[in-house]
């Protein structure tokens, strides 16, 4: 036995041969062994996953719907169950949660989408068009019948082609109660000064006159839009959202100052309230009205449904008159490349068929159906209402964020509005900054 | 006992005699030391992290300061991208408003912990180390928080904080805005980050206070020191180690604060923080990545202000 050189040699010797040699390196390789096949079944476990059921087999066709609440999902479900049977196509749907959708559009597109999404119609839609990540469906309207021709405008891109099947909307409008409206005998307004003048009357009656939500930040763009479809116009309000119009100009400012003007009458400390507690306020009968889409009718019970009414904002300038509004429209796309374009084709011809509108009419109170063909005797008295309201409207506007770029709606425009809401008195400060922002953007 | 080799790599370091007695085979004899299964585990060992680090870490950062320099849109091919040189920076600072405010409330939240929940959690985890009666429920109830998601949390706080419905307002009678009003809506904010960071500071700082030999505090107060100053002239210095890590963690909470405001408002309306810019610019349907980029970089550069000084610090403290 030779001596130890070094004092680490000697601490080693008492280590028995065995536990040195084998021990630690074979231990290493053998984690390093497990590692590397939970890697691969990890990896495996993912391709399989989104591999499954994408069979090219001609009775199946895959459908993106962002439609996640429980009642929109059960109705798109008992469409496909129509579809189904009328054409011995399975639909296989992937519903994602309504914002993670919106917001992973462009990679869900670029990637491997669904063979029909559903999106909106709008600058959204047609840029996807324009970029080749829709499919052309000129030849498939070619086969609908029953849509009017402000639809098929709202379905057709830049290039004039359609890419879109609209098969419902909703109008935004000022929504009341009934009953508080009889007890005080509040008469529905037709011109700014009229609703001015209920408002102050409503003050006094003890009640927000007009019920009001921004935390969210989508909301005031519905305020926004219907002042400039007052004040300036529709067609204003397309070159305005498509960046050809200057946010100094004095049109603009007009539209704030009437808003800072009807602000006293809004609900105070709108930007930290949801859209759902504002409309609670409505119908806990602590507001008088409140200006939202026909989905406002959610947050009431099944026995006051019948309570609620609306009205169409009144008139601000006579020579623009009250006729136009935003009425979003919700329907369906085709991917650039799906996998069984003609299942894909008969999908969407059956969507946009009245045997689908009619499955909806029967299921969803809260939405109208596009399609001018079907039944609606089964619509409330509300649907009906809406619906009359939309067909005499001489321009239907998408809603703000869905009528311009969404980077210029989500990064200027939210944070501009509720800095308005904040400080009404600096519009000059403000428009310059949206001018300003909209340049870079739109330059872009 | 033979003269078997018991530490492989003793002898992976090739003796002097074995360099000159070889000449130009000394390379070929080192590399046989090394078994075989050494050089694989070895060039694993190495390869894997390093593959982890640059792919995850150091591409995606690069890929971000590149990107900060054009005008992308997150769609097309890469060869679409247009490049606009440093125009997204002047933007920045120039033309977008909730810049400046983020840089504030970062600095708000980190001057916030650091001062006051910070402390605060170490004043609590020197209480709770002196065994007093129901320390367990204590130390649980105070720990809950972290266990939470951020997200929950702001969930949570949401139903007190909320103007009409909550329960703050409910119990006090008032009807303050409290995630609406842009001057409040941080403050509450810091609360409830706070509410989560005092039971994470106090947990490390209680793990390294079990650890204080006990013998210290002995003599301390056989030299008839104070508990006051038993704690800042003994026990404090002690927890050298700990009090760096505490305070790494309170830079980094700071600087990662996000999932909190995007729960409340998506980081809009006076919470504004530069980690919430950069995803309301990049990963939501607005698709500035350009634009986000140059956010995201000009967070990069502020964290590697924080890193430097640690790593200057650590590195000094190994050096002695």
């Amino acid at each position: 036995m030779s001596r130890p050189r070094t004092e680490a040699e000697y601490l080693a010797r008492l280590v028995p041969p065995s536990v040195a040699g084998i021990g630690r390196r074979r231990l290493l390789a053998g984690a390093a062994g497990a590692g590397a096949l939970l890697g691969t079944g990890a990896l495996a476990g993912c391709g399989s996953d989104s591999g499954s059921d994408s069979g090219s087999d001609s009775k199946t066709v895959s459908l993106g719907s962002n439609q996640s609440d429980p009642n929109p999902k059960a109705v798109i479900a008992k469409v496909m169950d129509g579809f189904k049977t009328s054409t011995g196509i399975e639909a296989a749907i992937n519903t994602v949660d309504h914002n993670t959708y919106q917001e992973n559009i462009n990679n869900y597109l670029q990637g491997k989408p669904d063979d029909v999404f559903m999106w909106f119609a709008g600058y959204r839609m047609r840029f996807f068009a324009a970029r080749g990540l829709a499919g052309d469906l000129t030849e498939t309207w070619g086969k609908l019948s029953g849509y009017s021709d402000a639809f098929k405008k709202a379905s057709t891109g830049d290039d004039g082609k359609q890419y879109f099947v609209p098969t419902s909307y909703y109008p935004w409008a000022m929504f009341y109660r009934k009953s508080v409206w009889q007890q005080r005998g509040y008469q529905v307004p037709k011109t700014l000064d009229e609703l001015n003048a209920l408002g102050a009357q409503m003050k006094k009656d003890g009640l927000n006159p007009i019920a009001f939500a921004d935390k969210d930040g989508w909301p005031a763009m519905g305020t926004f839009d219907v002042l400039n479809l007052r004040i300036n116009g529709y067609q204003f309000h397309v070159d305005l959202m498509a960046g050809k119009e200057a946010w100094t100009s004095d049109k603009v400012k007009k539209i704030f100052d009437t808003w800072r003007g009807l602000l006293p009458l809004h609900q105070p400390d709108s930007l930290g309230r949801t859209w759902q507690e504002a409309a609670q306020s409505l119908q806990q009968k602590k507001s008088g009205m409140y200006l939202l889409g026909l989905f406002v009718a959610q947050q009431f019970g099944n026995d006051e449904q019948d309570d609620i009414d609306f009205f169409t904002f009144p008139e601000i300038d006579p020579a623009i008159g009250a006729k136009a509004l935003d009425a979003p429209i919700d329907g369906y796309m085709m991917a650039r490349k799906p996998k069984s374009e003609a299942n894909a084709r008969r999908l969407l011809e059956f969507v946009g068929s009245k045997e689908a509108a009619n499955i909806t009419v029967k299921n969803d109170p809260s939405t109208l159906v596009a399609n001018s063909g079907a039944d609606t005797s089964g619509y409330t008295a509300l649907q009906k209402k809406a619906a009359e309201l939309v067909g005499s409207a001489t321009e239907i506007a998408q809603f703000l964020d869905r009528d311009t770029r969404p980077d210029f709606a989500s990064t200027v425009i939210i944070p501009a509005f509720q800095q308005f809401i904040k400080n009404p008195n600096d519009i000059d400060g403000l428009v310059n900054s949206i001018e300003n922002q909209k340049k870079s953007i739109f330059s872009s | 006992m033979s003269d078997l080799p018991l530490i492989q790599a003793d002898r992976a370091v090739p003796s002097r005699a074995a360099t000159t007695t070889f000449t130009g085979g000394g390379r070929r004899r080192r590399l046989r030391l090394l078994s075989r299964t050494d050089r694989v585990v070895i060039t694993l060992m190495v390869l894997v992290p390093l593959l982890i680090v640059v792919g995850l870490v150091w591409l995606p950062a690069l890929a971000t300061v590149a990107l900060s320099g054009t005008s992308w849109d997150g769609i097309g091919p890469l060869s679409e991208i247009e490049w606009v040189g440093g125009r997204n920076y002047s933007d920045v600072i120039h033309n977008y408003p909730p810049f400046v405010p983020a840089i504030q409330n970062n600095l708000l939240w980190l001057a916030a912990l650091f001062v006051v929940a910070t402390p605060l959690g170490m004043f609590l985890a020197v209480l709770l180390d002196k065994e007093i009666r129901g320390s367990r429920f204590y130390q649980t109830a105070l720990y809950l928080p972290v266990v939470l998601s951020l997200a929950l949390i702001g969930f949570v706080w949401q139903l007190i904080y909320s103007r009409d419905q909550g329960l703050l307002n409910a119990v006090l009678g008032t009807s303050t805005d409290w995630y609406g009003d842009p001057d409040v809506n941080i403050w509450a904010v810091l609360v409830a980050a706070g509410w989560r960071h005092v039971g994470y500071i106090m947990l490390l700082y209680l793990a390294g206070l079990k650890g204080v030999d006990p013998s210290l505090r002995e003599a301390a107060s056989v030299d008839g020191a104070t508990e006051t100053s038993t704690f800042f002239r003994v026990v404090f210095p002690v927890m050298r180690p700990i009090n760096i890590i505490v305070l790494v963690v309170t830079v980094i909470e700071s600087l990662r604060a996000f999932d909190l405001v995007w729960v409340i408002n998506k980081g809009r309306n006076g919470l504004e923080l530069i980690s919430a810019l950069v995803t309301s610019n990049v990963v939501g349907e607005a698709s500035r990545i350009g634009f986000g980029s140059a956010l995201a970089t000009i967070m990069l550069a502020i964290s590697l202000i924080f890193i430097t000084a640690y790593l200057a610090v650590v590195m000094r403290e190994d050096r002695r």
